[in-house]
């Protein structure tokens, strides 16, 4: 493939999009109430359209017979890569929110940069993306405030999601092959520039709903390489099932 | 309040309905208004809360990532049609948390429809294009119906079940264009959910307990029966077109009626699920019970964090 750094660096955002989205879409019709069950079902539809336009636009490039469905569907999961963060499993609420907002952190502070790319396709899905994801940081950083500072209770397990999700953070900041040659090129982001100000960000949000910032220094890496956690093959086979089962029909 | 002072307001409030004039909620009306009211109004509101379960059972399976969007924005509909019918019905005096309890304790009732179970994507299909289909022909008279609020509720709900109507249908169109197991699914979609959605117009005229007042409050303009033909009337011609089977070998188009003729529907098969030992009756129940209990912690943690800043915002005027 002609443009296979530029097609994996795509993957390297949209796949993020799709596997949250699908994270949330297992919990449609079981959130704590109908107005929460609303708003993640919100994101998560937001999540999929920013997938879509990324995979359109990668299937594009690819210069081969691809569609967005073929990208999304029938890769094997070395070739997903979404970092670990995103493929945590919805264990309580406090997971859901907390792995919502340690992402949409990032992801608002990648979509302001990605809006001064040089490819102006990721520039134009970025300018509409960032849209969205400052109404989700809103969103999860509202939660977390109201979680951490809420009963003694929901303090201790927003405490205890945040703590145990805390070791996929650092991933979101390694550099990739295609990163670093797309960043040389001024398509792609440094996402290393933006690392302190990340936790800066998200330590004054913990601080505010009353959360430790974990002391943890121990990270667990992977997913931006294929090497996800036990989760994805699982995620995978609901995804994928339909596909699977019966290939190359129209649906 | 004088027996006889009752009376005339009852007067003047059963004319008012059949001047076709809205009653609002602050506007007197007599307890079994308000009662029947809470009864179908909520009981509309469970419905669109547990149906959408067996649509969001294929969530994260749907096959291609425009169906997995188009079923999310359904299944999200569903809970806003639930979220303004449950507001309808606070207006009546009763809170969400009390309808829930109904709801949970199995006092309140919900569509049995939604007791069977979504195996095959195709389902996604039928029951937009069947269940929809049979709710919007027993929905669009309630747009015109003597309860203010809950007229306006089932314009919008009416219009986008509409929507659904036809997004099933289209989804049942592209798998009876597809591949020979893409129909077969189709088929089997609609032998499994076409008796449940006759029934889904309800007990016949002969069973039907709430008819006569119904109607005169204009909750009902026409009986079941002739809903269920009006259904039959308009879905047989939409099978013929997919080219697929209504499993009924009663079926014959009438020439002297007008109307299809049908053979018998199984009503034990009703009852039983009715009274709650369908094929999902229980898993349903269990989902929704199961996110409220454990959502209590979520929602406790909001209204203490509310009631926090509400105290400091006072602290701070003061």
């Amino acid at each position: 493939m002609k443009n296979q750094n530029l097609y994996n660096y795509i993957l390297t955002i949209a796949d993020n999009s799709l596997i949250l989205a699908q994270r949330l879409g297992e919990l449609c019709g079981h959130g704590p109430n109908l107005e929460t069950d609303i708003a993640l079902t919100n994101i998560s539809l937001d999540l999929l359209g920013q997938t879509r336009s990324y995979y359109q636009y990668a299937a594009k490039i690819s210069g081969e017979d691809k569609t967005e469905d073929d990208i999304a569907f029938l890769r094997i999961e070395r070739e997903y890569k979404n970092c670990l963060l995103v493929e945590q499993p919805n264990t309580h609420f406090g997971y859901v929110i907390g792995r919502q907002f340690l992402f949409d952190v990032y992801h608002f502070m990648l979509m302001e940069k990605l809006q001064n790319s040089k490819d102006e396709t990721l520039t134009a899905i970025a300018k509409k993306s960032i849209k969205e994801v400052s109404y989700h940081k809103r969103f999860s950083s509202d939660w977390i405030k109201r979680l951490g500072d809420g009963t003694e209770e929901s303090n201790v397990k927003m405490q205890e999601a945040i703590d145990d999700l805390w070791r996929y953070t650092d991933e979101l900041f390694l550099m990739t092959e295609a990163e670093k040659i797309m960043v040389k090129e001024g398509i792609g982001i440094d996402v290393s520039s933006f690392k302190e100000k990340y936790y800066e960000e998200v330590a004054e949000v913990l601080k505010d709903a009353t959360l430790n910032v974990p002391e943890n220094k121990y990270f667990t890496k992977g997913g931006k390489e294929g090497v996800h956690t036990e989760h994805m093959g699982y995620i995978l086979a609901d995804l994928q099932y339909m596909q699977r089962t019966y290939p190359n029909m129209t649906w | 309040m004088s027996e006889k002072n009752i009376k005339n307001l009852e007067e003047i409030f059963e004319a008012r309905i059949a001047r076709d004039e809205k009653i609002e909620p602050k506007d007197w009306m007599p307890e079994k208004y308000r009662q029947t009211h809470i009864r179908q109004i909520s009981q509309h509101a469970h419905s669109e809360i547990i149906g959408m379960l067996p649509e969001g059972n294929w969530i994260t399976r749907a096959p291609s990532l425009r169906r997995k969007a188009a079923l999310l924005a359904k299944v999200q509909d569903e809970a806003g049609h639930g979220l303004y019918l449950y507001s309808a019905c606070e207006t009546l005096g009763i809170s969400r948390d009390e309808l829930y309890e109904q709801l949970h304790s199995g006092k309140a009732k919900y569509s049995s429809i939604f007791n069977y179970p979504t195996i095959t994507w195709a389902d996604m299909g039928a029951i937009g294009w069947l269940v929809d289909g049979a709710a919007i022909i027993n929905q669009v008279p309630l747009c015109n119906t003597s309860f203010g609020p809950y007229a306006r509720a089932m314009v919008r709900v009416c219009k986008e079940e509409s929507f659904h109507q036809r997004q099933g249908f289209e989804i049942m169109l592209t798998l009876c264009r597809g591949s020979e197991e893409q129909k077969a699914m189709a088929q089997d979609a609609l032998n499994r959910w076409w008796w449940p959605s006759l029934m889904m117009l309800g007990p016949t005229d002969a069973e039907s307990v709430h008819t006569e007042q119904s109607m005169k409050w204009k909750l009902k303009r026409k009986s079941n029966d002739e809903l269920r033909q009006q259904f039959i009337d308009q879905t047989v011609p939409q099978a013929d077109l997919l080219g697929i089977t209504v499993p009924d070998p009663d079926l014959k188009w009438n020439e002297e009626t007008g109307h299809y003729d049908f053979g018998e529907i199984d009503w034990d098969e009703f009852w039983q699920v009715v009274k709650g030992h369908g094929p999902c009756n229980k898993e349903r129940m269990n989902a929704r019970v199961n996110a409220w209990n454990n959502g209590e912690w979520v929602r406790d943690a909001a209204m203490a964090y509310a009631e926090k800043n509400a105290n400091k915002k006072v602290a701070k005027a003061s």
